[in-house]
Parts: C-alpha cells; structure tokens; sequence
C-alpha cells in the first residue's frame, strides 16, 4: 500500500475508524449514512458549522463527536 | 363559557409566547410513536430533548425529529448528564448548531439518589452559557434566594423542582415555590416532582407559569390518558389560581341561608 492510499485515523463517537484522507465532514456524514440536517458535529471540541461541511477536511487523529436529539425530561 | 374564560392568557419566555402552560418531556418513553400521541395528547407547544451521540451501528434507528416535529413543538435542549460547565456548554453549543436555536434548559445534577441540583455548578454554567449567546431556562432548587440570583445573572426562566426528579411526590414545599414565583419578574415553572394531574393543579394554583412533566406522563399506565389528564390539570390550576381561592378558615360557614326557614 502506497502512503497517499493509506486510510487516516480518527476518533468519532469515541471509535477509531479509518477513512481515506482528504475526507471532508460533509464525506464523513455521507459514508455514515447520516441525515445532516438532523446532527451536529463537533470536531477537536470545535462546532463544525453545517454551512462549512463541504470545506472541512479532516485530518489524522481528530476526534469528532456527531450527535442527535434523543427524548429526556 | 370558553369566551367568559378567554383565550389571550399566554405566558411569554424570552420573547416567544405559548398558550399551553404544560411543558413535556421526551424522555423514559417505550417507543417513539408513544411519545408523539402522548405529547400531541398533552397539548404541549414546548419540548424537552436530552442530546446524545449518534448510535453509529445502528444507523438506521428512528429519530425523535420523526416523531416529534421541530417545526410543531419548540425543542428546548437540555444539559442532562452533564456534570460540569465545560460540558453543559459543549453540549448546547451543539444543540445550538442541530437546532438552531438558543433557547435552552440548564440542568446541572448531583449524584443518585437524590439528582438535587448541584448549585454551584449550576451557576458556573449558567453564566457561562449566557456569556455564550443562550436564553438560560435554569432547572434549580426552591431555593429563593438562589432563584432571584439566578435571575438577576439573566437567567430567561426559573425552574425549582417541586421534588425529586422521577419521585412522584409532588410539590414539597410550597411555601418556597411560593416565595419563588412572588418575587420573580421571569417566567418561574415547577419542574420535577409531578406525579400525577392534581400535583400539576396545586403547582398552577401557586402560581406558576408553567409545570413541566415527563416521568408522571411516559411512566404511566396509560401515557397518552396520563398526558391528557395533565392538560385538563394545570388548566384547572391555572383557572383556579386566576379566580382566586377562598381563604382557608378554621371554622365552617354555612353554604346554605340560616333565614326563611320553615316553621
């Protein structure tokens, strides 16, 4: 395996997964299988606004956290 | 009779007007279509939503939003689980970004049994979420003197329990609750305790703005019954509070005239 085809680790919900580098936020939800309009994402303990999901690319080591609203009192 | 008890008596938090004064959980229930006939049941405008990780192996699991229209119900995020003020601010920060809104519930908790607000956590939070941009509906003890700070910190609502979360109990202590609603100038509503719809009463009939219910509702036999029952209480309560109760007395007083009688 070449280095420039060798996945890229990070941290999303608290997993490691491996994606291609070069992924953006937009990708990532994609490849999830996720609705955008119904999550938010944080990157490094950043918000990644919606708006700029196209343009984020994410690099080794980051830790996301994608979350949703769920029912709570 | 609608037309002498009227319709313009709305309550107002943060610039948003709401005719309904029973404010509902999402939480605890079995399933999601539950949740949405008990809260359509309920007549609530106003939900509270927990925010949690997307469940990344099961990508496919129902979403509230689903069940529970954000363009129908006003989402009121909360900060359950959140033990600090670093995170409670994380966590809203992101509801701010699903959602779009800035209206929020504030809840910082200490450890079982007894979930009481953790205090001092509460308003390191309070004022850090409201540095942040966050209209700050603070869920806290029924504690006067801490409600007015809170208030005066720019807190948009005050929320003491009126017992434990979960308990059933009831309002505990009405005297504070009391004091509580009389000296605030922002919307105060009892939230936690409520066991049933005469416990919702009595909260209106304090005074209240609004009472928020979840376990009472989706831990019932029947929570759509349950959440219908809960509207027609604090509607009562909040009828009642508006006629004006007879003042206790120690001593009967006749309800029928002691004059003209037969003889």
């Amino acid at each position: 395996m070449s280095v420039t085809a060798e996945n890229m680790c990070v941290t999303v919900n608290g997993e490691t997964l491996a994606f291609t580098p070069g992924l953006t936020v937009a990708g990532l939800i994609a490849q999830l299988g996720l609705d955008t309009r119904k999550v938010a994402v944080e990157r490094n303990l950043e918000i990644v606004p919606r708006s700029t999901y196209a343009d984020v690319r994410l690099t080794p080591g980051d830790a996301l956290e994608i979350v949703h609203f769920i029912g709570g009192g | 009779m609608d037309s002498y008890v009227g319709t313009g008596d709305e309550w107002t938090v943060a610039g948003r007007k709401f005719a309904s004064r029973l404010v509902v959980g999402t939480g605890k229930y079995k399933d999601l279509p539950t949740t949405a006939a008990a809260i359509e049941a309920s007549g609530a405008e106003m939900v509270t939503v927990a925010v949690r990780r997307v469940n990344l192996s099961d990508r496919n699991a129902p979403m509230l939003q689903d069940y529970v229209s954000p363009q129908r119900y006003t989402y009121l995020p909360n900060t359950a689980g959140c033990f600090t003020a670093d995170e409670a601010v994380r966590t809203l920060r992101l509801a701010r970004e699903a959602g779009g809104w800035n209206l929020v519930k504030l809840e910082v908790l200490g450890p079982a049994p007894t979930l009481y607000p953790d205090m001092p956590a509460t308003f390191e939070a309070a004022k850090a979420l409201i540095k942040d941009g966050f209209e700050v509906m603070v869920y806290c003890s029924d504690d006067p003197i801490a409600a007015k700070r809170l208030e005066e910190m720019g807190c948009v609502a005050i929320m003491p329990l009126g017992a434990p979360i979960g308990s059933g109990l009831g309002v505990q202590n009405p005297l504070m609750i009391q004091m509580i609603i009389e000296q605030a100038k922002v919307p105060v509503l009892v939230d936690a305790g409520v066991g049933t719809a005469y416990d919702a009463t009595f909260a209106m009939e304090l005074g209240c703005d609004a009472v928020l219910v979840n376990s009472a509702i989706a831990m019932a036999n029947d929570p759509v019954l349950m959440a219908r029952a809960m509207k027609a209480g604090v509607e009562a309560g909040r009828l009642a509070f508006r006629a004006g109760r007879i003042p206790r007395r120690g001593f009967a007083s006749a309800s029928s005239p002691m004059t003209g009688l037969i003889g």
